[in-house]
């Protein structure tokens, strides 16, 4: 062991109790710091997770972005061209050729693709009319892209190849028109009308999801709709959902049409995460800004006090970088120690916290405080407790460093 | 003889609103293996004089020799070095570190100064404990110790780096006649049997009658009469 490190130890343990105050103020700061940052990480990795498992990691609609340019404005690129009363081309609206597009999107890894083909429809059940969303899917691929299955509390999506003239719908919905598994009902689309049997039925806990959204096979959604062989939509989920911002920019850029990822769809929660987050950080760092200052004033006193020892090292013939050396090794002592000892305590902390039970109102299942124990969490409260300490106590060092020995000596004469 | 530390014109001067002299163009030499007294009323500037040897101040004109190097062009880090390697200290107060055993005291300097390795080191600071009598003390904490005694640790500390120098300002100055013998006892010994260099500031005029030199210091400047006297018993 060094000397410095040496006399370092030595002003500690020499002054147990004030040593033990500021060391209980990084061990708490450090052990608070883990436990809110990690439960609050944990609700937002919880938040994105939910978010990310409840809506398509990437939707493809039948839009462009931006037009598609004009064949004149290609031809004479740096011309100025300007083409007046330009209308876009009647067509029936859908993504063209979607079969193709959609091979091309399955050929990617780790990309699961299902087609929907998505518009409007009014319901109708014993003189009572609804309008709802109609989605013309191909269960077992909406299977492999959609968590619908695991809401399903009556039937299945399967149940809709069993039955082509089948339809599904949600809770709220059945709950008004008193519809159970089997009422037949009238719906009424551009195609014309049909009367359906339901086959299944949903509960999201979304309100609006459970009441507006009905589920038919795709081909009968595509004559419904009077939109042959089209399909208006891909929903497509990832094997890793965060790279959902490059795949969909590759598809976008292949097949033309808009892709948005859930990142893109969410940017505005996002943000809001991340300031939620800083705002979180900066309180937590606060805790530990605070127990610095019990470093600072622990070392302060340190220095006031060993004047004279400091003098007679001095005349010894230590350096002023010697004496800086001894008490920033004080405070980073403490650092170390206290860091350490509030990882501990953190990590019990967290321990104590995901034992939380706690029951949502309304909710059946009981959920768990989310914690995050992600490594980063105990490297930033390490760290950020190591910097306050040396920064707490680089200025008692200083002025320990700049002990003029001869000040000293004749004060004592 | 070789000079080991010269003092040529030296003048130190403190500023403030009523400027003081401390020491008014002091000259003079210091041999090899010399024990060198510097003696003279309070408030007369000799230890003052003693800190400009010992490299612990700076003079504000004239210069300083230790060991045929001008050590005015020298910052503060550079005399610290030349403090740890060349000169040992001996104050009124022991000023040991109270949280360390005298032993460890004693080692500080060459643990400082790193040339020895540790077993070296010990075995020299038992080496000077036995030499000064306290080697069963090596353990205890310096307050566990008379007083006497841990101006002997303190001479000990002082020797630790085989310094060309020792400077001592009033070593008996906080002692009881028994134990200001001892330690008087101790420094003659040290520059007339070792032939250790030694710079002591004194009252004691029975201990400065042993000395090679004899400097009597008055008003910050050297009283000639005296000086000269000294010179002449050379």
């Amino acid at each position: 062991m060094s000397i410095q490190l040496e006399v370092a130890v030595a002003h500690l343990v020499n002054r147990k109790r004030s040593t033990l105050v500021s060391l209980s103020g990084v061990v708490l700061g450090v052990a608070f710091f883990l436990a809110v940052s990690s439960l609050m990480r944990g609700s937002e990795k919880d938040f994105i997770r939910r978010l990310i498992d409840n809506s398509p990691h990437i939707t493809v609609y039948d839009e462009y972005r931006s037009p598609r340019p004009q064949p004149a404005a290609l031809r004479w690129k740096s011309g100025a061209v300007e083409i007046s009363n330009v209308k876009p081309q009647a067509e029936t609206r859908g993504i063209r050729g979607y079969r193709q597009s959609l091979e091309f999107v399955e050929s990617l890894p780790g990309v699961r693709a299902a087609p929907v083909l998505a518009g409007s429809a009014v319901l109708a059940f014993a003189g009572q009319e609804e309008g709802v969303s109609l989605s013309g899917v191909v269960p077992a691929k909406m299977k492999t892209v959609s968590t619908i299955e695991e809401k399903m509390v009556e039937g299945t999506l399967d149940d809709l190849t069993a039955n082509p003239n089948g339809i599904i719908i949600g809770k709220g919905l059945a709950d008004k028109f008193l519809l159970r598994i089997g009422s037949a009902v009238s719906v009424v689309a551009t195609g014309g009308e049909r009367t359906m049997k339901v086959v299944g039925i949903f509960r999201t806990g979304n309100a609006s999801y459970d009441q507006d959204q009905t589920f038919v096979l795709l081909t009968r959604a595509q004559a419904m709709l009077d939109r042959p062989n089209r399909a208006n939509r891909f929903v497509i989920q990832l094997a890793d959902p965060y790279g959902a911002r490059d795949i969909a920019k590759r598809i976008e850029d292949t097949i033309g049409y808009k892709s948005v990822s859930w990142s893109e769809a969410s940017e505005d929660i996002l943000s809001v995460l991340v300031i939620r987050n800083i705002i979180m950080y900066s309180v937590v760092s606060a805790i530990l800004v605070v127990a610095s200052f019990g470093i600072y004033n622990t070392l302060s006193t340190i220095v006031m006090e060993k004047t004279r020892d400091i003098a007679i090292l001095k005349s010894m013939g230590f350096h002023a970088r010697d004496i800086r050396t001894i008490f920033v090794a004080e405070g980073l002592i403490i650092g170390a120690i206290g860091s350490g000892a509030g990882l501990v305590l953190g990590a019990g902390l967290m321990k104590v916290l995901g034992l939380v039970a706690i029951k949502p109102p309304g909710v059946t299942e009981i959920v768990y405080l989310p914690i995050w124990w992600g490594p980063e969490q105990f490297a930033l409260a390490t760290g950020f407790a190591l910097v306050s300490c040396v920064a707490a106590a680089y200025l008692p060092a200083q002025r320990g460093s700049r002990v003029h020995p001869v000040e000293i000596l004749r004060g004592m004469g | 003889m070789t000079a080991v530390l010269q003092a040529e014109n030296v003048v130190r001067r403190l500023a403030g609103e009523v400027p003081v002299t401390l020491i008014d163009g002091v000259s003079l030499t210091v041999e090899r293996g010399q024990f060198v007294c510097i003696m003279g009323p309070s408030g007369s500037g000799k230890s003052s004089l003693l800190y400009l040897l010992g490299l612990l101040d700076v003079p504000s004109s004239g210069r300083v020799w230790l060991d045929g190097e001008d050590t005015s062009r020298y910052g503060e880090e550079e005399l610290a070095s030349r403090r740890l390697e060349k000169l040992g200290f001996v104050f009124q107060f022991h000023f040991l570190l109270p949280e360390f055993s005298v032993l460890d005291n004693v080692l500080l300097p060459m643990r400082r100064l790193g040339s020895l390795d540790e077993a070296e080191c010990r075995a020299r600071g038992a080496m000077l404990l036995e030499q000064l009598g306290i080697a069963d003390q090596a353990a205890k904490k310096p307050h566990q110790l008379s007083g006497g005694q841990r101006q002997r640790v303190a001479i000990a500390r002082a020797l630790a780096n085989d310094p060309l120098v020792v400077l001592a300002d009033e070593p008996t100055g906080n002692l009881d006649s028994a134990s200001s013998a001892v330690v008087q006892q101790i420094l003659r010994d040290l520059a007339h049997k070792k032939g250790q260099t030694v710079v002591a500031v004194t009252h004691d005029a029975n201990f400065a009658a042993a000395a090679d030199q004899r400097i009597d210091i008055v008003d910050g400047k050297i009283r000639e009469a005296a000086g000269s006297a000294a010179g002449a018993g050379e």
